[in-house]
């Protein structure tokens, strides 16, 4: 039997309420059981303009929103006026009868103009009766919701929960009077999974790696990271502070850091240019230290709520001279969770900044986790540090931070350590820790420095999990993709699949160190390597071209603010096949 | 010499002074590079006479700075020290002070550092409390980049950024300070030594934060806010009859710069807590750096609970 893949989109002007019934249907259908991929295309406005939310549910994982609406829940006139064009035969459509006039609908596509104020007493229950009237239609009992109704507004009395479950039950009994239901149920599995957001996967993925520093400055769309860290500081131990601008972010965190903290920030383009000289700073002092980049589109302000993977270059560059650094980009919703405690062990062994290249589809989409998967104590390595229990070592005077050693990394003391009182500096420095920036006489002291610091690097590599290779060996098209492509590149490979395309997937989530005999495996049988990039110029595809030579063929990108869904790939691949193009970039048909 | 202890204000104020280390014992690794007369040698030697007068050891201490001549004053005293970035030192320090709010933190660096390039962690720092102690080496000059016009370079001072004379008026830190929050508002001068000591100390048994401007004269760049320039001019406020709890007087005394510029305590307020005395996550536990990194059972079972 094929698994139901149902997707739900509702829509409105900010303010309007659009998160709230998206959030209960998430809640209900990850409660059954089922998981769900949400994804939310929003704009800069705090009232007005259109917001856009689309989850998609299956009884199977979900990788990505999909290609197509089974439900259109407009709660204004402009949305229906903008989605209801995308809705095909078997689609239904609801939508307050009051205040929603429906356009020229596809044949097939069932419309369902609910009386909203005849079902709920009062306007604050309208979503409510909206929300009961998908269950029936998606044949759904009523009584978890019901329950959901009386937890959520317990504090508020019992009236209201009566009222709202009155609600709940005219637009439940309206729907089954009224539309035809889809020809399935929505299945309840029998367990429950947990649904969390890109942004809280970050922040709980700190939590797991033991973070007890977080700081950072408001910055769309990292901002919920903060939010969640704020809200859990004082139950979980944690000091988290909003910071006056993002210099100030990463210093900070940089101070706590160098005392034995694990200590993180994030933000999104903008404020990371601010923080690239510190991230050379904390390479140069040796202190680890996790920066997270939320990208959105750019360059300057640019579109501050959508999404692209555009800031690749800026993080490979950022800060002055040569300096080692890990760089990765979690490859879905659920992986912010699980790189950050891997980044963070990585970041103390070798004692430089970790830098993580989210984006927004990620941070502020939403995606269901199974409940054991989110371990919260996940191994941790804090690599050679002095004074944060355990032997501390006689030394006598003779502690050197920065001694050389062949692996390059020396046993970090930190302060507050009887006897191995030292300085750190963001000058060139000896063993010792004096520098040797300002009376500069000794280049062969340099360079070895230079080769300590960088042989780090060598270490890093034989730790890392190899990337994703994904499908057969001999296969028609190589799509590779970077980060938070990974899901809808898997479902395009499927999608091609049974258009009779054979094609294997390459997913990169280490971008420095960047695992260049693996890539060059995976891609030496290659027959027509295609990149697939939310960006303009191809960034990560010039970046493989300069770490190995490999050459795509082809490029699929897309630079409009949205997310790709997995026709534009399929879409793009063919047109690459049949020799059209080299470089297809695909329209997006919703506007949001 | 034991564990860091994480001292509450009574008990700072009562701690029993341990037999002393001397100012040699603090001298750090390297040598001082500064020019010779810089005002910068009496801070440090001032800075090193406080700590060990204070019975604190090299370990307890961390001293922070950002960029310039006075920046680097960390290498040359025998503490924990943090050499940053150019204006970073009080974004580090705060990161640093409630990591470990067991350590005393000093930072030092000049007024290109702090009132420039620095000037919004400044403002930051004073508003939060943060219990640090910040020396400012103020020679009204950039002196590292060889002489340009500094945050505090008189209105009309020919310097090499301002051949024809600076048309802009200078910042007067003091009274910045005290209408920003700091909690405790001093002037020093390097050629003060006793007096440069007394209020240093005092700043760092101030539970706050506590902010000390030093006369540092730029013998190479600075002609005219000399040794000589300063010595005819300074008074002290403590013989003046100042009352530092009177935040107006602190603000005029500030404000003073003239035939006479007075020296001292302007002003100071025990009354507010220090920003780590205000946060929960700190309030038991220890050291925010040395707790345990494992969740709670009973924490990873609510988190995902949550999620549910």
């Amino acid at each position: 039997m094929a698994h139901i893949d149902f997707a739900v989109g509702i829509g409105g002007a900010a303010g309007q309420g659009v998160a709230t019934p998206g959030n209960i249907l998430a809640k209900l259908f990850a409660r059954r059981g089922l998981h769900i991929n949400a994804y939310n295309a929003y704009q800069s406005i705090i009232r007005g303009g259109h917001t856009f939310l689309t989850i998609r549910t299956s009884e199977q994982p979900v990788r990505c929103m999909g290609d197509d609406l089974a439900m259109l829940i407009p709660l204004n006139q402009d949305t229906m006026d903008r989605h209801l064009g995308r809705m095909r035969a078997g689609a239904s459509v609801l939508y307050d009868r009051d205040r929603v006039k429906p356009g020229a609908a596809a044949e097939g596509v069932q419309l369902c103009p609910l009386p909203l104020s005849e079902l709920a007493k009062n306007i604050l229950y309208y979503n409510t009766a909206a929300v009961a009237a998908v269950l029936r239609l998606v044949s759904v009992e009523l009584k978890p919701f019901e329950d959901m109704l009386a937890q959520q507004f317990k504090r508020k009395g019992e009236a209201v929960v009566a009222e709202n479950v009155a609600a709940a039950r005219a637009g439940y009994d309206y729907a089954g009077a009224h539309f035809k239901p889809y020809a399935f149920s929505l299945p309840d599995t029998g367990k429950r999974l947990a649904v969390a957001t890109g942004n809280e996967s970050l922040a709980m993925g700190g939590v797991a790696a033991g973070v007890k520093f977080y700081c950072a400055y408001p910055m769309s769309p990292s901002t919920g990271v903060l939010m969640w860290m704020a809200r859990h500081a004082r139950e979980l131990g944690i000091m988290v502070r909003q910071v006056e601008d993002e210099l100030g972010v990463i210093n900070m965190a940089i101070g706590a850091a160098h005392t034995g903290c694990r200590a993180m920030c994030a933000t999104s383009g903008g404020g990371f240019a601010l923080m690239t000289e510190a991230l050379g700073a904390a390479a140069m002092m040796e202190i680890p230290v996790v920066c997270i980049n939320v990208q959105r589109a750019g360059p300057a302000t640019g579109v501050p709520t959508k999404t692209e993977q555009g800031d690749l270059w800026q993080v490979l560059g950022a800060g002055q001279g040569d300096y080692p650094r890990i760089i990765a980009a979690p490859t879905s919703i659920r992986d912010c969770f699980h790189l950050i405690p891997e980044i963070f062990n990585l970041a103390d062994k070798f004692q430089c900044p970790g830098i993580v290249l989210a984006d927004l589809l990620e941070s502020e989409g939403f995606s269901t986790f199974e409940p054991a998967e989110l371990d919260f104590n996940p191994p941790r390595d804090r690599g050679e540090v002095i004074g944060l229990g355990g032997e501390v070592p006689e030394v006598n005077g003779g502690y050197k931070r920065y001694r050389m050693t062949e692996s390059g990394i020396s046993p970090r003391a930190v302060p507050g350590t009887p006897d191995h009182a030292h300085v750190v500096a963001t000058d060139e420095h000896d063993e010792d820790g004096v520098l040797i920036s300002d009376e500069f006489t000794d280049p062969g002291k340099r360079q070895a420095i230079m080769e300590r610091r960088g042989r780090k690097m060598d270490g890093v590599l034989p730790l890392l999990e190899p990337p994703r290779f994904t499908g057969p060996a001999d296969a028609e098209v190589t799509l590779v993709g970077w980060g938070s492509t990974e899901g809808v590149i898997d479902e395009a490979v499927e999608q091609l699949a049974a258009h009779g395309i054979v094609a294997n997937h390459l997913q990169i989530r280490w971008l420095v160190p960047l695992q260049s005999e693996a890539i060059g495996r995976a891609l030496s049988g290659a027959r027509n390597i295609v990149m697939v990039e939310n960006n303009y110029s191809g960034q990560f595809a010039r970046y493989l071209r300069s770490e190995t030579g490999i050459a795509a063929d082809a490029h699929i990108r897309k630079y409009d603010g949205e997310p790709f869904m997995p026709h534009h790939v399929v879409n793009g691949v063919e047109k690459i096949l049949s020799g059209k193009t080299t470089r297809y970039v695909p329209v997006h048909e919703i506007r949001v | 010499m034991g564990e860091l202890q994480i001292e509450s204000k009574p008990q700072l104020l009562t701690r029993p002074r341990r037999p002393a280390l001397t100012v040699k014992d603090f001298k750090g690794k390297a040598d001082p590079d500064w020019c010779p007369g810089c005002g910068d040698f009496g801070v440090l030697n001032a800075l090193k006479t406080a700590v060990a007068e204070l019975g604190l050891l090299p370990h307890e201490v961390l001293t922070i700075s950002g960029i310039g001549c006075s920046s680097n004053l960390p290498g040359y005293i025998n503490t924990y020290g943090m050499h940053t970035l150019h204006g970073r030192a009080l974004a580090v320090a705060t990161g640093a002070q409630l990591g470990n709010h067991g350590l005393k933190v000093v930072v030092t660096g000049g007024d290109g550092d702090g009132f420039g390039i620095g000037g919004n962690h400044f403002l930051h720092v004073m508003r939060r409390n943060v219990d640090l102690t910040y020396l400012v080496m103020d020679n009204q000059i950039y002196g590292l980049t060889t002489g340009q016009v500094s945050p505090t370079s008189r209105k009309g001072m020919k310097t090499k950024s301002t051949p024809y004379g600076s048309v802009e008026n200078p910042v007067n830190p003091i009274p910045m300070a005290i209408v920003c929050g700091a909690t405790y508002v001093a002037r020093g001068s390097s050629g003060q030594q006793k007096h440069l000591v007394s209020l240093i100390k005092a700043g760092i048994e101030h539970r706050g934060f506590a902010f000390i401007d030093v006369f540092s004269p730029c013998v190479t760049y600075n002609h005219e806010n000399t040794h000589e320039f300063f010595k005819q001019r300074i008074r002290k406020l403590e013989e003046m009859g100042h009352d530092p709890t009177d935040l107006h007087a602190a603000i005029e005394r500030g404000r003073e710069w003239g035939e006479t510029i007075p020296i001292g305590l302007f002003y100071k307020n025990d009354e507010l807590p220090a920003l780590d005395e205000l946060e929960p996550v700190l309030a038991e536990g220890g050291a925010l750096a040395r707790r345990p990194l494992d969740v709670s059972a009973e924490n990873a079972r609510a988190l995902v609970e949550e999620l549910l």
